[in-house]
């Protein structure tokens, strides 16, 4: 993409532009938190951009948007102080270069883990017992062993948790933080409220003029509800399955009629249509608009969207097909898109979450 | 294009309001912008504010603050009709799609007396005109009105200009809303000679006056103030036109203002700045070169709303004035004067008007006197900044416009900018023009349905 300019001095000259009008203050906590401060460093832009939520009314409402001479689109230009704010805040730095290929990045730890995953399994159960009919309690661990997929679930999530808390408190740090009120639960709660609630992806009340720039609509901020009330219950569904196995003694499969089941049933239908319908307002944007947020901004959406939908489905597949040959396959997939999705939760979209967090706690303390 | 019932003429709020309440009337509407999609929205769209009576602000103190810039020649009847009106107009407002938001800082002391809305003017007119479109008016852009047919004091037909050509559009009723004549620097000129070349045009760049010029030659009674107009102070880097809100200079009451001559010419503390800001540009339209600066000192940065362009800077007040081109000498003196009559045992409050003057001092600043002292020294260059012009057709209580005998023309209605100047002669109260746009908007847009249903 040329002809971008370098990204502070032009979050600067926009900015100030913003600053001297004040028009938007009643949209969203940008502009509050940019009227506290007079000249931007890169911290700033990396807090200013993680407030924003890209609902484009302040853009819609700018009387000096293109093609007025001072060329003002202030979600573009946060959009590409977020990328470069995932960037900047990745660890180790040279992985920070997997945001520019979201979708080889997501398909390669997708295609590495399922090979891992299908290795083990014919050490296991050899190529006949891959797409053997298995059933009866103990179904799955007579492909891959239980403490195989334990240890490496564990190592995954311990790691994405770990460097995604390392991006967190650097870029808290960076906008201005303190550790001390790191510890405030006060503006704990009142962030994790913002948060839940998506307060800024409100637009000026009728949502965001997104995917139609010219009507604004509540459907992205519906789609991401869903979406995060699915990942919420396949999460329970996940822990409620450890508490029957390890507690209880249950041994998986379950039945259709039980909690982890139905919670995962309820989990992967609603990532599928959150995920889904997040991914069809992709296609009706306007080429222009993502243009504009430079190379790479909409790859690593759909990259990431694509990879969470597949986890659903394989799961949902491997739910419907799992007394039948193809069990063996679909959990290859299934695992394969599972670990594919935390391999690379630090150096993809997910990371949004973990820096408008920070952002929101930050802004949260500022504003008080 | 369908045959409309009513044609409206402009894109900004006046018009927009028009063509919504026409549309509720069930007329069939067409609307006539002559700029794009991109630029619609006439000076509406740098707007942010509206002056409205509620419960703290009666009718009779929005007529006192508005006779009291405008002076008694104003049409009380008119007036009176708006601000009555006003009360009703935010709801209006809610039913077609507005949203409010708190006041800025900054503006707090027009929180009693105007609604803000939300993202500005900009956003308004977005609402407005998805609410219109979905409400079945069509809406045209390029399409440039060049003149009206009219025929024994009734409107026939328009002659526009579109991307198809030269085309006739007849209506049984017709609205103009095409503003005034601010962005035509040869009509200006009329008025104000070569001074208009130092002039800013902080608003649209497409009102030239055609249409008002068309009715008033038409035979259309003419009313308002030819030299009147609502003009701030603007920072002299600012681009030529369309520099809005972010060119207005607000650290006046906060300092002194000088010309090129390095001497005051107003006061800048004689009351709250929303109620003066807009007797600026034509307080700086009358020095040299219609240049001025706004001096101040360190000990007031961060207390007024900093605009696009970085101050000038001096570590002495003969370093500033040297960057500012002014004689380091007289701006020496004038400082040095200021100072001493500054009244420093008044504590300063620059919330209200906090008495602090310049005894003995021409011309006095009657408040918020500071001296100039703490280094390092600070100037904004200044122009007239011109938002909008008050050379009007007049009209009647049903906005219908008046012939040159003051016999109403009875299917050719105004609203807006083309007959602002009905109510407002001189000065401006902060908001006052849109609430003129909105009511009489909305009233044009009912009579020319009722007409075009009659007709």
């Amino acid at each position: 993409m040329p002809g971008l300019p370098e990204l502070l001095d032009e979050a600067n000259r926009q900015l100030t532009i913003c600053n001297a009008c004040r028009y938007c203050e009643g949209y969203c906590a940008v502009f509050p938190a940019l009227e506290r401060r007079s000249v931007l460093r890169e911290g700033d832009v990396a807090l200013l951009a993680n407030l924003c939520h890209d609902c484009r009314a302040c853009y819609q409402a700018c009387m000096y948007a293109p093609p007025h001479e001072f060329a003002v689109n202030v979600p573009a230009l946060l959009s590409r102080g977020r990328l470069e704010s995932y960037r900047r805040y990745a660890w180790p730095g040279a992985f920070a270069r997997l945001f520019d290929h979201p979708r080889h990045a997501a398909a390669g730890a997708s295609l590495i883990v399922a090979v891992l995953v299908l290795v083990a399994i014919v050490v296991r159960a050899g190529v006949g017992g891959l797409v053997a009919v298995q059933t009866g309690p103990g179904a799955f661990y007579r492909l891959i062993a239980y403490e195989v997929m334990v240890a490496v679930a564990m190592i995954l999530s311990a790691a994405a948790l770990t460097l995604l808390a390392g991006g967190f408190y650097r870029l808290w740090r960076d906008a201005g933080g303190s550790r001390r009120q790191l510890l405030d639960l006060h503006l704990w709660a009142g962030a994790l409220s913002d948060a839940a609630k998506l307060r800024y992806l409100r637009g000026g009340g009728g949502g965001c003029h997104y995917p139609d720039p010219l009507r604004p609509a509540q459907a992205r901020l519906a789609h991401h509800h869903v979406l995060v009330a699915g990942f919420a219950l396949a999460f329970a569904a996940t822990v409620v399955a450890a508490f029957e196995q390890d507690v209880l003694g249950l041994i998986p499969p379950y039945p259709i009629l039980s909690a982890p089941v139905l919670l995962g049933i309820a989990g992967g239908l609603l990532v599928m249509a959150g995920a889904g319908g997040l991914l069809l307002m992709k296609r009706r944007e306007p080429a222009a608009a993502h243009d504009l947020r430079g190379p790479g901004f909409r790859a690593l959406d759909v990259a990431f969207l694509v990879l969470v939908e597949s986890v659903a489905v394989t799961g949902l597949l491997l739910l419907v097909m799992r007394a039948t040959p193809a069990m063996g396959p679909l959990l290859v997939a299934h695992l394969g898109a599972v670990g594919g999705l935390f391999a690379t939760a630090p150096y993809g979209k997910f990371v949004h979450a973990v820096h408008r967090f920070a952002a929101l706690l930050r802004d949260r303390a500022e504003a008080r | 294009m369908q045959a409309p019932d009513v044609l409206v003429i402009g894109g900004g709020n006046a018009a927009l309001c028009a063509a919504l309440a026409a549309a509720d009337r069930g007329a069939r509407v067409l609307l006539l912008e002559k700029t794009s999609a991109e630029w619609r929205g006439g000076n509406s769209k740098y707007t942010r504010n509206i002056r409205l009576v509620g419960p703290d602000y009666s009718e009779e103190e929005f007529l006192a603050d508005l006779v009291g810039v405008t002076g008694e020649e104003i049409d009380k009847d008119l007036a009176t009709l708006v601000i009555e009106r006003s009360g009703g107009v935010s709801r209006w407002m809610e039913a077609h799609g507005a949203h409010w938001q708190p006041p800025f800082r900054g503006t707090l002391q027009l929180a009693r007396t105007n609604h803000f809305f939300l993202g500005g003017g900009k956003a308004l007119l977005n609402t407005y005109y998805d609410r219109a479109q979905r409400a079945g008016v069509e809406v045209r852009y390029h399409a440039e009105v060049v003149s009206l047919q009219l025929a024994d004091g009734r409107f026939r037909s328009a002659i526009v200009d579109m991307p198809e050509g030269r085309r006739e559009v007849p209506a049984p009723a017709v609205v103009v809303a095409s503003g005034g004549f601010e962005s035509n620097l040869e009509w200006l000129g009329r008025y104000w000679g070569k001074a208009v070349d130092n002039y800013l045009i902080r608003g649209t760049s497409a009102n030239d006056g055609r249409l008002l010029a068309d009715l008033l030659e038409g035979g259309a009674l003419q009313r308002g103030n030819p030299r009147g107009f609502h003009a701030v102070a603007c920072d002299a880097r600012s681009p030529r036109y369309e520099g809005g809100i972010v060119t207005r200079v607000d650290s006046l009451p906060f300092g002194i203002a000088v010309n090129r001559d390095g001497r005051r010419f107003g006061d800048e503390g004689q009351d709250l700045w929303p109620k003066r800001y807009a007797t600026w540009g034509g307080l700086i339209a009358l020095q040299p070169d219609q240049l001025a600066f706004s001096v101040f000192d360190s000990q007031v940065l961060g207390l007024f709303i900093p605009p696009l362009f970085p101050p000038l800077e001096g570590a002495t007040i003969e370093e500033l004035a040297v960057k500012i081109n002014v004689d380091p000498g007289a701006l020496e003196t004038t400082v040095g004067e200021f100072n001493s009559a500054a009244r420093r045992e008044i504590p300063f409050d620059f919330r209200r008007l906090d008495g602090r003057g310049t005894p003995g001092l021409q011309p006095p600043k009657s408040n918020w006197a500071l001296p100039i002292e703490q280094p390092p020294f600070f100037a904004y260059p200044m122009r007239p900044g011109i938002t909008f012009t008050y050379l009007a057709v007049g009209v009647d209580r049903h906005a219908r416009v008046l012939d040159g005998s003051g016999r109403p023309m009875e299917n050719v209605f105004a609203a807006g900018e083309v007959m602002a100047g009905n109510i407002l002669l001189n000065g401006y109260v902060g908001g006052v023009g849109l609430t003129i746009g909105t009511v009489f908007g909305q009233i044009a847009g009912e009579e020319a349905a009722a007409h075009a249903r009659a007709a």
